[in-house]
């Protein structure tokens, strides 16, 4: 009988490795099985289950939460996303990265204020003894 | 005998500090192999990934993605820190930050501006101080990075790539190279430079569902997360590396101030007996 290469693997870790007889993923377009010598094809893979019918006749199942199928003569390679990805959900992350980045150098005015008051302080104190100095000599 | 408990609790509280270095160091050796592990664990992805890639450079003639295309005209680029969020690790952070300074001053004096997303506190508090203009950051990202904690920050110089407001990005990191070395490293992240990885030849393309440029949006803009992620990775075990190094040559120069104290200690000590005898013999030979 004949079977396909399998590799499943996220970012984070590698998830399966092996050889099965078909590769049953819902894509972006539909639910697809992948039998040994499919045409090339590379989709994405919506949040659902990708199921294995293995050499032995077992299945196994793994579920993906989307990600890119890519399918070659004998290869199927699953790049599975291991964060739930939504444009909008997306979009919050990337707005959350920004008011960080912006809370950080709101910080950076307040040190530049403190630094600000601290040599005009400074600046007054010497005035004030250069003062002090000079009416003391007026006085003598 | 004043001057012998001064240096005693002089060497008490060196040895104190010696086992507060001696215990940073193993926590540090012991977290370099978990480090070690992701990095490891995270590599089939982006393995597969750049054959993914590679094969649609190769396939796909008639679309060519922004990403892949390298810009003439470069007004503004963005860089990508990735930093520690503790100290204690020797100079790899000052290094790796020396480094993307300079690089970031050599665009300002062409006239190129600059934006810049910084990944870990350090590189946070650097920036801020320091006349660019930061676009993005996240910080404590902990021991078990995970890359949805960097979708945010990848994405904010994604669209600017996208929209026009960079014309290139780089990321700068701390590349594990072993446990003595760690290199400071700065790689383009876009426009993708053409890599021999990405060569293949194929006379065939895919079938695309549902089109070819949505797939390679999507597959490039997966691509670049792992890339980001896997030096994130990489600069997490650096900085473990980093620090026990650090915190050994520490303990190391402990042991070596405790015995130099303890030489003194032991010189004072005899000064003070031999001057006690002769005060008694000198009292004895009066009476």
């Amino acid at each position: 009988m004949s079977t396909i290469r399998c590799d499943i693997v996220s970012a984070e870790q590698e998830i399966f490795h092996g050889s099965a007889q078909m590769v049953i993923a819902s894509g972006e377009a539909g639910e697809l099985g992948i039998a040994p010598r499919h045409a090339p094809l590379i989709t994405r893979l919506k949040p659902g289950q990708v199921r294995l019918l293995l050499e032995n006749g077992e299945e196994q199942f793994f579920y993906v939460s989307g990600g890119i199928l890519e399918v070659q003569p004998s290869v199927v390679t699953i790049l599975a996303d291991t964060a739930i990805r939504a444009k909008d959900l997306d979009e919050s992350a990337a707005l959350k990265a920004k008011d960080e980045a912006e809370r950080a150098l709101a910080n950076r005015a307040d040190a530049m204020e403190i630094a600000q008051a601290q040599a005009q302080l400074a600046q007054a104190v010497a005035q004030l003894q250069a003062l002090e100095k000079l009416r003391r000599s007026l006085k003598h | 005998m004043a001057g012998a408990r001064e240096i005693r609790t002089k060497i008490k509280s060196v040895q104190n500090t010696r086992k507060v270095t001696r215990a940073l160091e193993m926590v540090s050796a012991s977290k370099i192999r978990k480090a070690q592990d992701l990095m490891r664990a995270s590599r089939p992805y982006s393995r597969a990934m750049r054959q993914v890639i590679g094969h649609l450079a190769h396939a796909n003639v008639e679309y060519k993605h922004p990403f892949l295309i390298e810009r003439e005209a470069i007004k503004r680029v963005g860089y990508v820190i990735v930093s520690t969020d503790r100290g204690l690790c020797g100079g790899l952070n000052t290094n790796m930050f020396r480094k993307a300074i300079s690089d970031i001053r050599a665009w300002q004096d062409k006239g190129v501006e600059v934006d810049l997303v910084c990944i870990g506190q350090k590189a946070v508090q650097l920036f801020r101080r320091l006349k660019v203009n930061m676009v993005g950051s996240v910080t404590h990202l902990g021991e078990r990075p995970q890359i949805a904690q960097l979708i945010g920050v990848i994405k904010v110089m994604l669209d600017a790539y996208s929209g026009g407001q960079i014309d290139r990005l780089h990321i700068v990191y701390n590349d594990f190279v072993n446990t003595m070395t760690q290199r400071s490293t700065i790689d383009q992240l876009l426009p993708l430079p053409p890599s021999s990885d990405l060569a293949g030849t194929h006379a065939w393309d895919y079938l695309y569902e549902p089109d070819a440029e949505t797939v390679l949006e999507h597959v490039l803009t997966r691509y670049i997360e792992s890339l980001v992620y896997q030096a994130v990775l990489e600069n997490l075990a650096s900085e473990h590396a980093a620090r026990m190094v650090a915190m050994k040559a520490a303990s190391d120069n402990a042991t070596k101030a405790i015995g130099s104290l303890t030489l003194v200690y032991n010189k004072a000590r005899q000064a003070a007996i031999t001057q006690e005898i002769s005060e008694i013999v000198g009292g004895a030979a009066a009476v």
